[in-house]
């Protein structure tokens, strides 16, 4: 039986700005993880991946970050992840501070 | 200080405008990631994971109040109103955006400050003693030879693509304050009868494979250094293994040959290149060390300072942290903790930076200095202006009397900046700060240099530190390694680890139960906890974190490094 693929976004650091962008379902670029499309499959993940790669003039660094899902809302499950998400933790800098 | 000659300010006016035009061209297009990431980094610039940072030298970790307030407006202006000094004597500025940063440098380059080869595979910012030109023990001022160091390795075209980074590290004392012996090269300057030489050591470095340095020569001229130094990294630079990453630093290369095979080839390459410093460099250090000038001190008395100490018991303890024994009678040099029980190590806000900018100008000779430690330094400071310098300091909340204590931490920005990072420092290092204040231990405990890092490469020195701390990920959750015994002074050495991690919420109790297994167990309180340690070895220290048990276990001892195959 194949492996199970376990959900995953795409999740990369914007050219100009330096900070943490997901693709959308639409291809477009967001800043808060809760936007970000929720890949399932994983020919799909990884086409999706190359095409994000290829857009160089917008990002930096384009991965695959594994998330879990509670209704359809991604969460990470990796502290890295979730710090990315979150900004860092001495200041209140960086996302939590935008999106508050 | 030194000045930028007119050859200088062109050189980094013309790095700037490349630079801004490699800028636009990623901006538009024209260049790829691959091909501008390289040219960021020779700037400075890296991408983390929040946001770009810039990492700005600081030569030696000398400024002056014009620089320093320089820094604070770029805190203030385009970034988030601090900086974060660095154990390199760096400044990082945490969130400048892109199409900024060249605006950065050229504000930089205005009062003679750049952030050339403060990464990359280059010889970066040479570091010296902090107390450098203050010191009351020091043999000779570091100044000049890192300033000629500095000069001839910026840009040195043999030296722009290393096997991978090379660090020096000078001082001219013999209470170490430049880890020497953890750097690629650690240089000492020492005197024997009249005569003042350097002692050169080799392939030190901390990292994922940490080693003490080597003794390479153990009288150097001055005369025959600089083309010395060249031999050096022009025999790395051949026999240096890039064909993998974790090997080819210099230390696995002295490690590797030894340093006897090392010394020949070092000899003989010296031997080649020798005749070509025909003696300019000696002129030009001449002129350097004009540049370093004592200032001119002056006389008077100090009762100020010893009415302040009889009457603030505030000021008194400060003091007694704070303060170390300048060469001159009547002076002291200050040290500013930026080690806020809470806040976090190295950062300072601009507001803070230009009060420290005032001091210096006002009561310090203009002059400051960044130390590896994450503190500030104001080198020259009369006795008598002292209470009006603490008064000062304490309203900018930078008179933490703390130096040396264990609130005084040296911490990696870690996984909360880091793209390196496998786990956070900065809490670590608030909480133990923040814990050890509560219960009011931190005076008891005395002498204690607690040194975290968020990964292997070691950028918080924890190899070196009394305790070291090591964050690492173990299956997706932050754990952290403790060594202890470590010493990053004159006879420096690394730590032998505990045991087994800590999970992040069971670091800070660890610790605690170091600290009383060792108040239990020294014999008076002038017994260090270095020197307990060195007396009763790791098992009380075990016993008390894992229980009886598991201390009957031996110790992994790191003293040994391990270069795996």
């Amino acid at each position: 039986m194949p492996r199970e693929y376990t959900p995953k976004v795409i999740t990369a650091n914007a050219l100009l700005e330096g900070d943490v962008v997901y693709l959308t379902d639409a291809d477009t670029w967001t800043r808060h993880l809760a936007e970000a499309a929720i890949l399932t499959d994983e020919a799909d993940a990884v086409f999706r991946l190359l095409t994000a790669q290829s857009r160089t003039a917008e990002v930096v660094d384009v991965y695959l970050a594994e998330v879990s899902t509670d209704m359809g809302t991604p969460s990470p499950t990796h502290f890295r992840e979730e710090f990315r998400r979150n900004g860092p933790s001495n200041y209140h800098h960086g996302k939590q501070a935008e999106l508050s | 200080m030194y000045t930028y000659s007119e050859f200088d300010a062109a050189f980094v006016a013309e790095r700037n405008r490349q630079f801004r035009s490699q800028v636009a061209r990623r901006v538009d297009g024209s260049l790829t990631e691959e091909e501008f990431k390289p040219l960021r980094l020779m700037n400075g610039l890296y991408l983390q994971l929040h946001a770009y940072m810039l990492r700005v030298a600081i030569p030696y970790g000398t400024l002056d109040s014009r620089k320093m307030r320089r820094l604070a407006m770029v805190a203030d202006r385009w970034d988030k109103g601090y900086g974060h000094f660095t154990t390199r004597q760096n400044i990082q500025f945490n969130w400048p955006k892109l199409a900024e940063v060249p605006d950065i440098l050229d504000s930089l380059g205005e009062v003679q400050m750049h952030a050339i080869q403060t990464s990359g595979n280059t010889i970066r910012n040479v570091t010296a003693d902090h107390f450098a030109g203050a010191a009351a023990d020091e043999v000779a001022d570091p100044r000049p030879i890192a300033e000629l160091i500095r000069q001839w390795s910026t840009d040195h075209p043999e030296f722009q693509a290393l096997p991978r980074k090379f660090k020096v590290a000078v001082t001219g004392s013999p209470m170490d304050r430049a880890v020497t012996l953890a750097h690629d090269i650690g240089l000492r300057i020492v005197q024997r009868g009249q005569d003042i030489g350097y002692q050169v050591l080799v392939g030190g470095g901390l990292g994922r494979t940490p080693m003490i340095g080597k003794v390479l020569h153990d009288f150097l001229p001055e005369e025959d250094l600089l083309s010395y130094l060249e031999a050096v990294v022009s025999v790395w630079n051949s026999i240096g293994r890039r064909d993998n990453k974790f090997k080819s630093r210099i230390k696995i290369t002295v490690h590797e040959h030894g340093i006897e095979d090392i010394r020949a080839r070092v000899e003989a390459r010296y031997a080649l290149i020798r005749p070509a410093f025909t003696g300019i460099d000696q002129q030009v250090l001449g002129a350097i060390r004009a540049d370093f000038a004592a200032p001119e001190f002056r006389q008077g008395p100090t009762d100020a300072y010893d009415a302040a100490r009889a009457a603030d018991p505030v000021f008194r303890a400060w003091a007694d942290t704070n303060l170390s024994e300048h060469r001159v009678p009547g002076y002291a040099i200050v040290s500013i903790s930026l080690k806020a029980h809470g806040e976090t190590p190295g950062d300072a806000t601009g507001a803070q930076m230009r009060v420290m900018a005032d001091l210096a100008e006002r009561y310090g000779h203009d002059e400051l200095r960044i130390s590896h430690e994450q503190n500030v330094i104001l080198p020259h400071v009369h006795k008598s202006d002292l209470p009006a310098v603490h008064a000062a300091l304490r309203e900018a909340r930078l008179a933490t009397a703390n130096i040396g204590l264990i609130s005084d931490i040296i911490a990696c920005p870690g996984m909360d900046y880091c793209a390196l990072a496998t786990a956070r420092s900065i809490p670590i290092a608030q909480e133990i700060a923040l814990r050890f204040d509560a219960l009011k231990l931190e005076h008891e405990i005395g002498e204690m240099k607690i040194k975290i890092s968020g990964c292997i490469n070691a950028c918080g020195h924890h190899h070196v530190g009394h305790i070291g701390i090591l964050g690492l990920d173990r299956a997706g959750v932050e754990s952290y390694q403790i060594t202890i015994g470590g010493d990053g002074g004159p006879d420096a050495q690394l730590g032998d680890r505990t045991g087994p991690g800590f999970a992040a919420e069971d670091i800070v109790p660890a610790i605690e139960k170091i600290m009383l297994a060792y108040l239990d167990l020294r014999t008076d309180e002038s017994e260090t906890f270095l020197a307990a340690y060195r007396r009763v070895g790791m098992d009380p220290f075990k016993a008390a974190l894992y229980g009886a048990a598991k201390a009957a276990r031996p110790v992994k001892i790191k003293a040994k490094p391990h270069v795996p195959a």
